[in-house]
């Protein structure tokens, strides 16, 4: 820290203004309850959080965005692949392709879902058009999975991507000179190599993934409640301000809790990490 | 060290100040700040008032009561006529954050048809005037029955199974269930609650989805023989789509008021009072009901409409019918009761 320091001010205020004290705030609340007698320290909001229906709701978060973030690795990898390839001349295209739904605003993303997947939407009267069986999985888990992936997907392929293009072409010949075929290759040099891309990929798609309310909302037609509905629910019509900040306060463990093991095992392979 | 964290508790200071105090007034002109539900008024009606009395209209808009109850408490921002609901009303009386009205100073106040005068919310009138009105019930598909709808116990008939949209709303849901079984919609009886909460744990199987805003767009489409619906949106759904109808069960239902209060931290109390009286105008209230095209309260207003719709007993049932129909009352810390009921509900 030099002179040059206070080039960071402006940053700092907006962290201490806009990140440090509501997380203060999120504390406040979260140990706090509202009596008769006044404002009193309290567990009873922690505590209340681990009742069945509520632990039902934290493990379905979790359960939908694993998956979504395994499809989403599934499907972006080898799509980071093609893209970081040298001979790929339609790359810029193509990352285009990736990034213009980015510019567009998420909820409309996600309403356009909505009226393709309608029971009587534009992929089933195409489908019935064919003489084809339609699809309903409107309202269901598949839709809501269906669109963390869909939103979630780029947030995957650029970290792979830019890891990937930025391996050094002679490592690889290396490998090839000393005789590895390209999927040895590729497990001992390439993948190795490119874990931080996917390290730093899976948390980014699969933090949104478990605090998303308005996918599961929308896509998912309320039928199934995640995380960031019951915190939603607790503010907006419930005005249990403790109790959602205490959910709040849980899942930032959890999530602290899972990037630190990620980027533990980050280091150990590559050294340098996410927190 | 210390230096530095000076420099930024200087900087803090001056954002938080710059934040917390408006812009000062640089001229004498009266600003009166207006705030409202998004797309609730004519615009032009603001602008002719600003004309006709030279008042500077500073008007803003919120999407939740809750947000505006925020608002409002917090004093962060100041505000001199705002348009909440009637349970918010109760709450604010309640936590005595309104002004009461000088009536005398809104003649126009005579307009307002004498059903909707001393609602349970306000029931001197002192604090309120109502601006626009409305009911809950069931919008259908007239193709897609089969038979008279006039009852909630429809949306427990497993014939329509995926074809019901119930609202994502716990207070309108159970509340309507409460009323199928016979209860108030107020209730805080906990036998009561959970009957409801039993009922709609049993309707769950058959309900396609549970939706907000996006219903009436789902029911333009055909994508549901029933939902449940405000009489507002029903209106408009019904104007794009033939096959709909709505009707207001024979249990009963919500009513619902959206009026014009003074919040007590208004420095502008009898230009805000102006302003209430000049959305009374009938002109004015005529205006903003066509724009708008919710239920006017206002007599005289309603009778300049188009006959569709002035005569229609969607947007304006037979008062007398609805003997059954409740307001919502503001439940305090008994809300809990209907979030638990509501999280039991959904979440499994």
């Amino acid at each position: 820290m030099d002179k040059k320091s206070f080039i960071a001010y402006p940053y700092v205020v907006w962290m201490v203004l806009f990140i440090i004290v509501p997380i203060l705030l999120v504390f406040y609340y979260g140990f706090t309850v509202e009596t008769s007698a006044g404002v009193q320290f309290s567990l009873e909001n922690f505590k209340r959080f681990f009742e069945p229906v509520y632990l039902v709701v934290l493990l379905r978060s979790f359960g939908l965005a694993a998956i979504s973030t395994i499809i989403c690795l599934l499907l972006g990898y080898p799509l980071a692949m093609i893209l970081a390839g040298k001979d790929f001349k339609r790359k810029n295209v193509m990352l285009l392709l990736l990034m213009v739904p980015m510019w567009m605003n998420f909820l409309l993303r996600t309403y356009a879902w909505l009226t393709l997947l309608e029971k009587k939407g534009i992929i089933n009267n195409f489908l019935s058009m064919l003489n084809l069986p339609t699809i309903n999985i409107i309202y269901t888990t598949k839709a809501v999975v269906l669109g963390m992936v869909y939103n979630f997907l780029p947030f995957m392929v650029l970290p792979i991507y830019t890891v990937l293009s930025k391996i050094d072409k002679s490592v690889i010949e290396a490998a090839e000179d000393l005789g590895a075929n390209s999927l040895t290759t590729f497990k001992k040099v390439i993948f190795p190599l490119s874990l931080p891309g996917v390290i730093s990929g899976i948390t980014m798609v699969f933090m949104p993934a478990v605090t998303t309310f308005i996918i599961s909302r929308l896509l998912g037609g309320g039928h199934y409640k995640l995380i960031g509905n019951l915190i939603e629910q607790q503010f907006l019509s419930v005005y249990d301000w403790n109790f959602g900040s205490a959910i709040s306060i849980i899942m930032m463990i959890i999530i602290l809790i899972s990037m630190a093991v990620l980027s533990k095992y980050e280091q150990i392979r590559e050294g340098g990490g996410l927190l | 060290m210390k230096k530095k964290v000076m420099t930024i508790a200087v900087f803090i200071f001056v954002v938080f100040a710059s934040l917390f105090t408006g812009c000062g007034d640089s001229t004498d002109k009266v600003t009166l700040n207006v705030y409202n539900w998004g797309d609730y008024i004519d615009e032009e009606v603001i602008r002719d008032f600003e004309k006709t009395y030279n008042i500077r209209v500073n008007y803003d808009t919120f999407a939740t009561n809750e947000e505006m109850y925020v608002k409002v408490k917090s004093g962060s921002s100041k505000y001199d006529v705002l348009f909440p609901s009637d349970y918010m009303i109760e709450r604010m009386i309640e936590e005595d954050l309104l002004h009461k009205i000088n009536l005398d100073n809104i003649p126009n106040y005579k307009y307002i048809e004498p059903h909707f005068k001393n609602l349970d919310f306000d029931p001197n009138n002192e604090y309120s005037v109502p601006y626009f009105w409305g009911t809950m019930g069931i919008l259908y598909n007239k193709t897609m029955v089969d038979e008279p709808i006039n009852s909630w116990t429809v949306l427990w008939d497993e014939k329509y199974e995926d074809n019901i949209f119930m609202l994502d709303s716990q207070r309108d849901s159970i509340g309507i269930t409460l009323k199928m079984l016979g209860y108030s919609l107020n209730t805080v009886n906990e036998k009561e609650l959970e009957e409801a909460k039993e009922a709609l744990i049993e309707q769950r199987p058959l309900v396609l989805a549970y939706v907000i805003d996006e219903v009436m767009d789902k029911m333009i489409a055909d994508e549901a023989a029933l939902a449940v619906v405000w009489s507002g949106d029903a209106t408009a759904a019904m104007r794009e789509n033939d096959d709909l109808d709505y009707v207001i069960p024979k249990e009963g239902s919500n009513l619902w008021f959206d009026s014009m209060v003074i919040p007590k931290n208004s420095t502008h109390k009898e230009e805000a009072e102006l302003f209430i009286n000049y959305m009374c105008e009938t002109d004015v209230a005529f205006k903003n009901a066509d724009y708008v095209g919710y239920s006017t309260p206002h007599i005289e207003a309603r009778k300049r409409l188009e006959p569709e719709i002035r005569d229609s007993v969607v947007a304006y049932p037979n008062l007398e019918d609805l003997t059954d129909c409740e307001i919502f009352h503001h439940l305090g810390e008994d809300l809990k009761l209907y979030d638990r009921a509501w999280t039991d509900i959904t979440a499994r």
